[in-house]
């Protein structure tokens, strides 16, 4: 008895969700200190770690969302044009119409999103069509859509846009030193702010809120969800809408920070959000996720190539070879920790 | 007795692509009936080729016709899909050139037999698809996420094969495979796809590959109790799905003489995945159809090639592509079809007035 408690021990007290969120921080951390001891300069200075979270904001939100989908089960791969329409929209709203304001371009971006959110879930959840082939086609429409909106790329000029566009919140005692011995504070942009508010907002739901705990009943045993009452039409239906909606939300953010409208935004940022989802530790089989592992799958992502871009490995080719390489790893070894637990759960 | 034979016709599952073609054809012979002329006439060489419309669906149908049979067994046995299909032509065909034009990227002749080439891309595609199969089988991580991988490396690898040079191969013979090879008026493609699907064809008849792909695909625990090899089975999908890849890069290659690793195959996995879908095959896996597939896949392009007729912008495409695939989508789940079934039952009996509701 004592043996069998010895040699499950550790792996028995914690959920899976907790282990490949674990295993997720771990690597990120050696990651980043290892860049921070063999490259240095860059790295060293906080505002390096900050000017990530300012250019990966939009992916965070959207991450987050498709990370809710794929705990419910499904997946939504519409996320990426979804932001290149949002923001090519709102780009068209404020520069090509008279009298623009900010906020009705916000319920724009959030309209987009929420009228997604409505079509796609109600195929999947009340239609039982597949949700690759629903996003799929969402994808499709709204990569379209995008060029039927606008054609050409163009930035956007509107003066409270680039107002709001150019808000810089400083953060205290982060800044760092020039050459000159200046003091510049390091910043992050408004972007951030409301990604750290939703990774919160979408955490405190998932671990606390019964519909929250809904969705991974529904992604772990659809039927055993079912018959505990659980009404699994709608929870699917409702992941669907958050993350539409949180692509709205990324759309704006992503626009927010480019400042431009093109069909061309956002280009596998779907895929992008998938694999910072499963680093992260979710499951793409459902039940299985965090997300606050999906920041960190985010961060890893982008430090992995800011790493690459700042070794002088400029040629565009590695990028893409070692963002996969690293998927691979985190891959295998979910794998296989996982198998090992079953193991250890068996004996 | 009637109603039967309609069960029967509908219950079909080549029943939704065969519709879709005819519906597609319909709206063509509406708006034009010379759509569907086709003349023989000569190209620049000065060989007789056939031409319009209907060839051209044929001839830029087949690459996917061809991935849409690997990706049917991938899909059937794993109960996934791969989408790497499109960086995967992207390594092949790099490979191929590589092979044919050396470290030269303007050679003045080839530096090795097309066969030879051909070969190396073969098991590159096969190399590629161990890779994933290995992914999946082995390490039993979920299709789609396995694939990401070579998705997301898969053209920067092609890339890096040639150094990032575009090499032209010097042989007009090499452009036979995407062309047409002189005195043939029929696009070699046509041939290539029926090789493979009469390759296929034999192959499911003459192995037990298409049942027991099917046994794992519906119930894997049951699968192995009953001595099959799921692992086995999954991997030896995706070795296949490699193979159409090679085949499918031979003719992405070949019509070009050369290639572009950012645009070659570009959205193709998804097309693959669609043609799937359309052919009526669930994408949990499972029963398959492969015929339903390759039909799929032609409906597909007839659906490109009718949206290029209407001087769709080619940005635009996908859009109204998009509308047409949810409608069948739609119309194809068997939600609807049930609702779609009772609502006709409710309006042909007596009370028919009222049945609207």
């Amino acid at each position: 008895m004592d043996k069998k408690k010895l040699k499950g021990g550790i792996f028995n007290k914690v959920s899976d969700t907790n282990l490949l969120l674990a295993i997720t921080i771990v690597i990120f951390l050696l990651m980043y200190i290892g860049a921070i001891v063999f490259q240095g300069s860059g790295f060293r200075k906080p505002q390096m770690f900050f000017n990530i979270l300012n250019a990966n904001a939009a992916l965070i939100i959207t991450a987050c969302g498709m990370s809710i989908v794929m705990i419910t089960g499904g997946i939504d791969i519409s996320v990426g044009g979804v932001v290149a329409l949002v923001s090519m929209c709102c780009a068209v709203y404020l520069d090509k119409t008279s009298n623009p304001n900010i906020f009705v371009s916000i319920l724009i971006a959030l309209g987009i999103g929420l009228a997604y959110g409505i079509i796609q879930g109600i195929l999947v959840a009340y239609f039982d069509i597949q949700p690759f082939i629903v996003s799929l086609a969402g994808m499709f429409f709204a990569r379209g859509m995008t060029t039927i909106v606008n054609t050409a790329p163009f930035n956007v000029q509107n003066k409270d846009f680039t107002k709001l566009k150019n808000t810089r919140i400083t953060v205290p005692k982060m800044g760092s030193y020039n050459k000159k011995g200046m003091y510049i504070p390091a910043y992050v942009e408004i972007g951030v702010v409301v990604a750290l508010i939703i990774v919160v907002i979408l955490f405190l739901v998932l671990r606390y809120t019964k519909l929250g705990r809904n969705f991974y009943a529904v992604g772990g045993n659809q039927q055993s969800a079912l018959m505990l009452g659980v009404n699994v039409k709608r929870t699917k239906f409702l992941s669907h809408i958050v993350c539409s909606l949180m692509a709205g939300i990324g759309g704006y953010v992503y626009f927010l920070h480019v400042g431009s409208g093109a069909a061309s935004h956002a280009t596998g940022m779907e895929m992008n959000a998938i694999a910072s989802s499963i680093i992260g530790g979710t499951m793409l089989t459902g039940g299985v996720g965090n997300i606050i592992g999906t920041l960190f799958g985010v961060l890893s992502l982008s430090t992995i190539q800011n790493i690459v871009a700042s070794a002088g490995l400029d040629q565009a080719w590695w990028t893409g070879i070692t963002i996969a390489a690293m998927l691979c790893l985190f891959l295998v070894i979910q794998s296989i920790v996982i198998r090992q637990k079953k193991r250890a759960l068996k004996t | 007795m009637f109603k039967s034979i309609v069960k029967k016709i509908t219950g079909n599952q080549l029943f939704i692509p065969i519709m879709a073609l005819i519906l597609l054809a319909v709206i063509n012979l509406i708006v034009d009936p010379g759509f569907f002329k086709v003349s023989l006439g000569k190209n620049n060489a000065g060989n007789p080729v056939l031409s319009g419309y209907l060839i051209t669906i044929l001839d830029y149908g087949s690459e996917l016709a061809i991935l849409a049979i690997g990706m049917t067994l991938v899909t059937a046995a794993s109960g996934g899909q791969d989408i790497s299909v499109g960086a995967t032509i992207a390594i092949a065909g790099s490979a191929m050139l590589r092979v044919l034009c050396g470290t030269n990227s303007r050679p003045d002749a080839i530096q090795a037999p097309i066969i030879v080439a051909f070969l190396v891309a073969c098991l590159v595609g096969m190399l590629c698809g161990a890779f994933n199969g290995a992914l999946v089988s082995f390490f039993k991580i979920q299709p789609m996420i396995a694939t990401l991988i070579l998705f997301t490396a898969g053209r920067s690898i092609a890339a890096w094969i040639n150094n990032n040079e575009l090499p032209i191969v010097p042989d007009p013979k090499f452009s036979y495979f995407g062309g047409f090879i002189p005195g043939v008026p029929i696009p070699t493609t046509v041939f290539i796809v029926l090789i493979c699907i009469v390759v296929m064809a034999l192959v499911l008849k003459f192995t037990n590959l298409g049942l027991y792909t099917q046994a794992v695909g519906i119930n894997e625990k049951s699968a192995r109790l009953n001595g099959i090899n799921p692992t086995l089975i999954k991997f030896i999908a995706f070795v296949i799905l490699g193979l159409c890849v090679a085949v499918a890069a031979l003719i992405k290659v070949s019509r070009l003489s050369t290639i572009n690793y950012s645009v070659i195959a570009k959205d193709i996995e998804m097309d693959a995945i669609l043609a799937v879908a359309l052919g009526g095959n669930a994408l949990s896996g499972g029963k398959f159809n492969m015929w339903a597939s390759v039909l799929g896949a032609y409906v597909i392009q007839f659906l490109t090639t009718t949206l290029y007729k209407f001087n769709v912008q080619s940005d635009a495409l996908a859009a109204y592509k998009a509308v047409v695939v949810i409608l069948l989508v739609f119309f194809s789940a068997p939600k609807v079809r049930e609702g779609l079934g009772s609502a006709v039952k409710k309006l042909t009996p007596k009370r028919a007035g009222k049945g609207e509701a």
